[in-house]
């Protein structure tokens, strides 16, 4: 999976949940950044995206993410492992 | 094991855009249910919850039932499942706003009147409390008969809240069982282990069954549809750490859909009917070229034990009050022969109380169907393998409810019982003797065709109306009746248990139930009517006046206005007012009180209804071929 595959996976996630369609995501932004990006949105970011890249999140990962970079990064690291 | 996904609706691979298609104004509102009837999962239920939010924000004009509010008190995080819960409602018309008080206040929400939940003035109330929550404090090693005093304990505590919330709201209360999220510290014996929170999840929900069934509460039983689905679809102790959801994200439709169900049940929404088609169906195989040695059913193939036992899903059905019909392409020769002459059938002739088997197309058919047994489309489910009938009918009678069959029969009882078309609340011996009273009614309607006068015809029925007024025995069939009916009802007003609980007490109310029976036999509770005293005057006015559509032609309004006059003149009325409040389906009974003799009022109703006058001195009964007796006490 090639990074703006990814991204863009993670971006009509984002768009989806957050009803927004003007969201685009860069590695540096953060829940700050995005508007409506509450704890609550991020449960269901984190469900969706388990759901389409068919990965499985730790509690403690969850929590240990700070932006959308380690997020990408995160996921990329469990889809390839989940390939291997 | 299917998941909690709505595995029975269809998927619409349009959908959406459709969903970005749909425009504010009038059509935005069954566009928006249409939408909802489709396999959507969490996210699309989301979405669609905000477009509605958007587009229709405040309940439309039309609905088929009263706008439903609904309070959710919860003892965690619930806020992920509201919009799935409104979704439900859609799914069935019906409009569900939604209030949760801040998670852990819900006691101090019931017990102060002052509190924003007073304000919100539930309609319904939903206990979603958490096994953590409800269990806190069991715990293993403790006295045995201790931690049995405990779980006693807090099953009372609970039944203590629901009766604030009855009293507080006068409203349908539903209680969700335990989710069993704990882990067995014995094996297979854990019921061995006193404490265990395992066991105690199971004794509390057997102990909640009791209570509810005798405070007249509801349960949403979570611990059933994990039975079936698995615990890891519904939840996921990740997400309860991390922000205490009980409920997994990914099953909100499938619990939004459930609590719906309650909530449209309770309003008398639940489908009445189950329309089954025939061939490959009932059966494999066609009967018209296969015949009735080369159809599939009953024993030596695993295919024809699967048709056995679907036939039996629905034989069983129809013995708790579905109405069964038949809607099939074919010859109606071919069609019945199974029915009378094959062995392996479990489904007999004489319980299908609407047969039509013919070649015009299925649409026509439903309708045909529906205006025979007197119920509405939007109480039919159609049962039929094939996907391109499916569709079909799905497109001409959206009311329809059309399940999405998988391709192996031996899965259909499982799909109709997850999609809950007939959920029901209580059973009443109405019910019971339901699909005898339709076969009754196919056989009046026979002779009523072969007679030649009418008057001849009814006093052949000899028909008795036995009356009493409300009483705690009929109570809950005539809480059922009033919120139900649709047709034969003159101001669709509905009640809960604990209004018409008042007025059996009440002696200065007007209340009638009357029972038919006749030559074909027992037609159960046919009419209800309601009256009260306009204060300071001598007028009785009638705010509830319902019957049941299978007697209609038969002079019963005029017999059922006979006694409601003798009570009235008992009371000491002077003067009768009927009441006329349209709906969509109550267009029948426009001109019932014109049809008794009532005149119109000069002074209308305080909505776009009509008010009818009928002074009782020197008013003399009208002439019926019916019998009334009062019920012997």
């Amino acid at each position: 999976m090639t990074d703006p595959e990814l991204y863009a996976g993670l971006n009509e996630i984002f768009r989806q949940v957050l009803d927004d369609d003007t969201i685009t995501l860069t590695p540096s932004m953060t829940a700050e950044d995005v508007e409506g990006w509450d704890s609550m949105n991020h449960i269901f970011i984190v469900v969706e995206i388990e759901k389409r890249f068919g990965v499985k999140f730790q509690a403690a990962e969850m929590e240990e993410l700070k932006n959308v970079g380690e997020l990408a990064a995160l996921v990329r690291e469990k889809v390839a492992a989940a390939r291997r | 094991m299917r998941g909690p996904e709505l595995h029975w609706l269809p998927r619409q691979a349009t959908w959406s855009q459709a969903l970005a298609s749909a425009v504010p104004g009038e059509a935005a509102w069954p566009a928006l249910c249409a939408l909802a009837r489709s396999r959507i999962d969490a996210l699309e239920t989301r979405t669609l919850d905000r477009k509605r939010q958007r587009l229709v924000p405040e309940a439309p004009p039309g609905l088929v039932a009263p706008p439903i509010r609904l309070a959710v008190l919860a003892s965690s995080t619930v806020d992920h499942l509201l919009p799935a819960i409104r979704v439900g409602g859609l799914r069935r018309d019906l409009w569900i706003e939604t209030y949760t008080p801040d998670y852990g206040q819900y006691t101090q929400a019931l017990m102060d009147p002052a509190s924003p939940l007073h304000a919100f003035r539930p309609t319904a109330v939903l206990f979603a409390l958490d096994s953590h929550h409800l269990l806190a404090g069991i715990e293993p090693g403790g006295d045995p008969t201790e931690i049995e005093r405990r779980i006693t304990q807090i099953g009372d505590d609970l039944a203590a809240q629901w009766a604030r919330a009855r009293q507080a709201f006068r409203c349908q209360v539903i209680q969700q069982t335990l989710l069993p999220v704990f882990d067995p510290l014995f094996g297979s014996n854990e019921h061995r282990l006193p404490g265990s929170q395992y066991w105690a999840v199971q004794q509390l929900n057997a102990t909640l069954r009791q209570l509810a069934d005798a405070e007249g509460v509801d349960l949403l039983a979570l611990d059933a549809v994990v039975a079936s689905d698995g615990l890891a679809a519904w939840h996921d102790p990740a997400l309860w750490h991390r922000a205490k959801q009980e409920v997994h994200p990914s099953a909100a439709p499938g619990y939004g859909d459930r609590v719906a169900r309650l909530l449209a049940a309770a309003l008398g929404r639940s489908s009445k009917a189950l329309v089954l088609d025939l061939d490959n169906t009932l059966w494999g195989g066609v009967i018209g070229d296969d015949g009735m040695e080369g159809i599939k059913l009953g024993q030596g193939s695993a295919l024809g034990e699967a048709f056995v036992t679907f036939q039996r899903y629905a034989r069983d059905l129809s013995r708790r009050g579905v109405i069964l019909a038949v809607c099939s392409k074919n010859d109606e020769a071919n069609a019945i022969e199974p029915f009378e002459k094959h062995p392996e059938m479990v489904l007999k002739r004489s319980d299908i109380a609407c047969f039509v088997a013919n070649w015009t197309d299925k649409a026509a058919n439903l309708r045909e169907i529906a205006a025979r047994l007197n119920i509405g489309l939007d109480s039919l489910v159609f049962a039929d393998d094939n996907p391109a009938e499916r569709a079909i009918v799905r497109r001409e009678l959206p009311m329809v409810a059309v399940p999405e069959l998988p391709e192996d029969p031996t899965l259909w009882p499982g799909t109709l019982a997850a999609a809950g078309y007939f959920e029901s609340l209580r059973l009443t011996k109405e019910d019971l003797e339901r699909s005898g009273q339709y076969q009754a009614n196919l056989r009046r309607g026979g002779l009523m065709a072969s007679a030649t006068d009418l008057d001849g015809y009814l006093r052949s029925l000899d028909m008795r109306a036995i009356w009493s007024r409300f009483d705690r025995v009929g109570q809950a069939r005539t809480v059922q009746l009033i919120n139900k009916t649709n047709q034969f009802n003159l101001t669709t007003r509905r009640v809960t248990d604990e209004e018409i609980a008042a007025l059996i007490d009440d002696e200065r109310a007007l209340t009638l139930q009357i029972r038919l029976t006749d030559t074909f036999g027992d037609n159960g509770i046919i009419a209800i009517v309601i009256g009260m005293f306009e204060p300071g005057t001598g007028d009785i006015r009638i705010d509830t006046w319902l019957m049941s559509c299978r007697v209609l032609g038969r002079r019963m309004e005029e017999e059922t206005l006979n006694l409601v006059v003798r009570q009235a003149r008992a009371l000491g009325a002077e003067r009768l007012i009927g009441v006329y409040r349209p709906t969509a389906k109550n267009g029948m009974v426009r001109a019932h009180y014109q049809k008794l003799g009532f005149t119109p009022n000069g002074t209308p109703a305080d909505d776009d209804g009509t008010e009818w006058v009928l002074a009782l001195d020197g008013w003399t009964e009208l002439p019926t071929a019916i019998v009334s007796e009062a019920v012997a006490r």
